[in-house]
């Protein structure tokens, strides 16, 4: 786990990165798991972790945060409250009780959907879209396109953790990408 | 807690909440009588209660027919009454020496996490089966038709620790208790159970036993 190198002067970094747990062969064998419960289980470093997104959002006008299940909504609703903006969750399907919006994307082996209720997002909001880890990059390049077909412009992606070898930053549309840690 | 004072909203179906802030702007395309009774504080009416029983939204017939279900996503997308929310509870925690918040999936990890950072507490998700990475204690409870499982990480809470429990609704209790089982095969003492919603009917309370259950709103 690594400091991001334009972040490595912020102090707060390096003990976000030491309090997540890497687990291995999760959830198959090969996969080393990036597992930030043990960030949540130190409150420093949790609060530190939002501070960070804090501000450098604040005094954006950003209108609204996406939140991707389930640890999307760990990280999001602290940085939407902190802001002044919405809390809108991006969820599996059939979760959401109302009419939704759906957008499908792909997975090794098939493919998986997002939703978004209808009416939570609206031309002209400005949001950001929040999760713990970006890997491929499929889910936020999802949640880019929910935001997007309902008219919102997508300012930025925020997420803890980057696993830069799985080249997800290419697939976000063009939009920036901003992280905490790198796992490589 | 005081059920003295109450307020009652009524909102017919045909109503349409105002588009100017502070309410969401969600087409209610096909809710109907909106009927939440907002619990008073123990100081008195508490006037952020009005506004956060108006965010929440029923939808008919969801997930199945006869279900009045309780929305909150259009109280997360009311900023002010998200914040009083999350400030109700930390106002009643601030001050009790919790060491830990435990939110269960997936609504319970919206309303945890502001009240962990806000009091200091660890955060810790009570998950459904094969979520967490790590090694887990697993507590089974009962389904309408069938069971299922919740799991916490070992490890995560330590005996002595102080816990909260929160979800976005107690209905029948089935969750809450089996997190709050889960929390005290570790030795955590579990000081109360918090939610935004009760549905007082469905008897929650009574499967927490002697537990207390701390709600914002009645459905």
């Amino acid at each position: 786990m690594s400091a991001c190198k334009d972040r490595e002067q912020d102090p707060r970094i390096e003990g976000i990165a030491s309090s997540i747990r890497v687990v291995p062969n999760f959830p198959k064998p090969g996969i080393m798991f990036q597992d930030i419960t043990t960030l949540l289980l130190d409150p420093k470093a949790f609060k530190n972790t939002v501070d960070l997104f804090v501000e450098r959002y604040t005094g954006k006008d950003i209108t609204v945060v996406a939140g991707i299940e389930a640890r999307g909504f760990i990280f999001g609703p602290p940085i939407a409250l902190a802001i002044g903006a919405k809390f809108i969750p991006l969820r599996k399907p059939r979760k959401l009780p109302g009419e939704v919006i759906s957008e499908e994307y792909v997975l090794e082996y098939g493919t998986d959907c997002l939703q978004m209720h209808i009416g939570a997002v609206h031309p002209g909001d400005r949001a950001l879209v929040v999760d713990d880890l970006i890997a491929t990059g499929g889910t936020l390049c999802a949640a880019i396109k929910l935001l997007e077909r309902a008219g919102a412009e997508v300012v930025e992606c925020a997420c803890v953790i980057e696993l830069p070898e799985l080249k997800g930053r290419e697939r976000l549309n063009g939009k920036p990408l901003y992280i905490l840690v790198e796992s490589r | 807690m005081s059920s003295g004072s109450s307020l009652i909203f009524h909102i017919p179906s045909s109503c349409r909440l105002p588009l100017s802030p502070p309410s969401p702007r969600i087409p209610f395309l096909r809710t109907r009588f909106i009927s939440l009774k907002a619990m008073a504080s123990e100081d008195g009416k508490d006037h952020r209660l009005a506004r956060i029983s108006s965010s929440i939204r029923v939808i008919p017939d969801f997930p199945k027919p006869g279900i009045m279900f309780q929305d909150i996503t259009t109280l997360l997308l009311d900023h002010k009454a998200f914040r009083d929310t999350i400030d109700i509870f930390v106002e009643r925690y601030r001050e009790k020496n919790i060491s830990v918040v435990a939110g269960i999936e997936a609504r319970g990890f919206i309303f945890g996490p502001p009240i962990a950072l806000a009091i200091g507490a660890k955060f810790v998700p009570m998950r459904k089966p094969k979520k967490l990475p790590g090694e887990v204690i697993s507590e089974e409870y009962a389904l309408e038709y069938g069971t299922d499982k919740m799991e916490m990480h070992v490890g995560a809470v330590q005996p002595g620790d102080r816990a909260l429990v929160i979800d976005d609704l107690i209905a029948t209790g089935g969750t809450l208790c089996a997190a709050v089982r889960l929390l005290e095969r570790v030795g955590a003492d579990v000081v109360e159970c918090a939610c935004v919603i009760e549905l007082p009917e469905l008897k929650g309370r009574e499967k927490l036993g002697h537990r207390p259950v701390f709600v914002l709103v009645k459905g």
